[in-house]
């Protein structure tokens, strides 16, 4: 499948994950969240451009619990659970909020 | 990623009747096709070989000829119906074509129609099948809706094993290039980053060094993440998602206190930072053996004594039934343990020779059920007495909480009921067959939480773990239930104090 956005055509694969991660940008990841019923608040921009972040260092998606204590030291004791992840991103932190940070699925038995 | 399904409403355990036949209802139920990379990472043909007929029968040939088991499956069964009712695709979806003499036929028409006279004479009289593309799509539709759990040859008068048939069948489509997408690309992240997950070297001692943060924060006590330490005792493989995912985590840090107040060396291994062997899900020894090669190589390297497997179903099949023969012989291991050796045999020696000391108190209003897992519970074996596998486990859980009930006698240890996601499965297109696939397990599951005020279920596989966590939500349970096993032992552990 493949993402319009701004008038350019950005390739993905069949679950809707980016092919290639440098073309990502805002517009698109409002898009990609569109698709998935996701709606960005400020909060899940928070955990969107955390995911960017760690994945520029490590090449890869933090760890659930890495993700939560990160927010927590951002945005608060409160909001660093599961829990609360999983009401930004219902279909889960790791994969839903990876599609739309444009990173790679995390694979495995996760 | 709305779910185009409906969840089936839950029944009685105790009755669970025949599912009313649904005929094609799993038909487009489809797992995605491996892309030529995935492919190409395994030294299997990119995509569909022209000539595929020939090859796939070729294939078909040297399978029987090397496997003797397969020929024998193909001919012995006498279509008796016992093993019809007893798998959980067939219960969840109502398919008849997941009913396990079904799935076997798929193979077993193009033997016939390609390997026996009766069936090059007369193919119409015998069930025989000319292999078309069509058929072909049918395989690789219903060869991935198998979890090669093997619940079915528990059943079958001759001890047909459906798992093998479909390892076979997807070793014959990755020889022809139509792999199975899940399967392939993380096989392919194994070879080329050294776990499922793909997590580097640097991510991963991330990781460890803020799970090392958190049990200081909450324990008071330093205990490590020990990786790539020459010369420590014990190397322990685990599967990469107790690196990354909840509840699998909670349990990495039981492991981990545990070797701490049991004050024995151990270590992780970023070389060897995968239990799980994928290749057996795709029945390919080539890669299965390649991927266990990490395992020695580890070893060797780090001057490890023993070996010891983390909580992941089929990592333990592989490493308890194929390891030696693999890629052994692992003479330079200490003898005087077993090799390899469970973590759950480790800690249940320990809480036996009181080497450890628990807490009840740590985990207050708990009542544990276990879910065996299908490749632990049929297909190999722990402590040194049949049944093992069934009993140390549920010892651990009774060890830590302060009450412990089992599941209806029909779903748990040999009958034990699949989890839904396992053999390759666990991916998420194939939502809805892992949703109804669950079915049966969670009918078993709702009866003790009803009758016996069961606040979780633990289990002691990573698949087992991401699959419930994610299919328990769509009948109304909170995926918290699920717990590690060694996530109730973490819970209890005293630390610091075991003199």
């Amino acid at each position: 499948m493949a993402y319009t956005v701004n008038g350019k055509t950005v390739e993905a694969d069949e679950e809707g994950y980016l092919v290639n991660i440098n073309e990502w940008n805002e517009d698109l990841a409002a898009l990609i969240a569109k698709d998935e019923k996701v709606d960005m608040t400020p909060e899940h921009w928070e955990v969107v451009n955390f995911l960017r972040e760690y994945y520029a260092e490590y090449q890869i998606a933090p760890a659930v619990r890495v993700l939560t204590k990160a927010i927590a030291k951002k945005m608060g004791p409160e909001k660093g659970s599961n829990k609360y992840l999983y009401e930004l991103f219902p279909y889960g932190p790791a994969k839903q909020a990876c599609k739309i940070a444009g990173l790679p699925k995390p694979t495995g038995c996760v | 990623m709305a779910d185009k399904f409906e969840t089936p409403v839950l029944g009685d355990v105790e009755e669970r009747p025949m599912p009313a036949l649904a005929c094609g209802a799993m038909a487009q139920s489809r797992s995605y096709v491996a892309a030529p990379a995935h492919q190409e990472a395994l030294g299997f043909p990119k995509e569909l070989v022209p000539d595929w007929q020939e090859k796939a029968i070729a294939k078909m040939g040297d399978l029987l000829s090397r496997y003797r088991s397969l020929r024998v499956y193909m001919d012995i069964c006498v279509k008796c119906g016992a093993c019809t009712d007893k798998c959980h695709y067939f219960l969840g979806t109502g398919d008849p074509k997941n009913m396990p003499v079904a799935r076997q036929d798929l193979f077993r028409s193009v033997y016939r129609r390609y390997f026996t006279l009766a069936g090059k004479i007369a193919p119409k009289l015998v069930g025989a099948k000319e292999f078309t593309k069509e058929l072909l799509d049918e395989w690789f539709n219903y060869f991935h809706q198998c979890s090669q759990c093997r619940r079915c040859s528990v059943f079958c008068p001759y001890g047909i094993d459906t798992a093998e048939i479909s390892m076979a069948a997807r070793e014959i489509m990755d020889s022809i290039g139509y792999g199975q997408k899940y399967c392939n690309e993380i096989i392919g992240k194994v070879h080329k980053i050294g776990n499922n997950l793909g997590l580097p070297a640097p991510a991963l001692e991330d990781t460890l060094a803020g799970l090392e943060e958190d049990m200081e924060a909450d324990s008071g006590v330093a205990v490590k993440m020990p990786l790539d330490v020459h010369g420590a005792e014990v190397l322990l493989i685990t599967p990469s998602a107790d690196f990354f995912a909840e509840p699998h985590v909670l349990g990495l840090m039981g492991y981990a206190k545990v070797f701490h107040a049991s004050g024995v060396s151990w270590t992780l291994s970023t070389k060897a930072s995968e239990a799980g062997n994928f290749g057996m899900f795709i029945g390919n020894y080539e890669q299965m053996r390649k991927i266990a090669m990490r395992i020695r190589e580890a070893a060797i390297e780090l001057g490890v004594k023993r070996i010891v497997f983390g909580e992941c179903g089929h990592a333990w099949r592989v490493a308890y039934s194929f390891l030696n023969t693999l890629v052994g012989p692992w003479d330079f291991l200490d003898p005087r343990y077993p090799v390899p050796q469970h973590i759950v045999e480790f800690t249940t020696d320990l809480i036996r020779r009181k080497g450890i000391k628990l807490d009840k108190s740590g985990n207050d209003g708990m009542v544990l059920t276990f879910h065996d897992s299908c490749n632990i519970a049929r297909a190999s074996r722990m402590g040194d007495f049949p049944g093992g596998q069934f009993v140390l486990p549920r010892e651990i859980i009774k060890a830590t909480v302060p009450k412990f009930v089992d599941m209806n006698r029909d779903t748990i240890l040999e009958k034990t009921f699949c989890c839904g996601g396992g053999g390759g499965l666990l991916t998420d297109e194939l939502m809805e067959v892992r949703v109804k696939g669950a079915k049966p397990r969670l009918e078993a599951l709702k009866q003790v939480v009803e009758q016996e005020g069961v606040t979780h279920m633990a289990t002691i596989c990573a698949i087992c773990k991401a699959q419930f966590t994610k299919v328990l939500p769509y009948y109304g349970y909170d995926r918290e239930m699920i717990v590690s096993v060694h996530q109730l032992v973490s819970n209890t552990i005293i630390l610091g104090d075991n003199d």
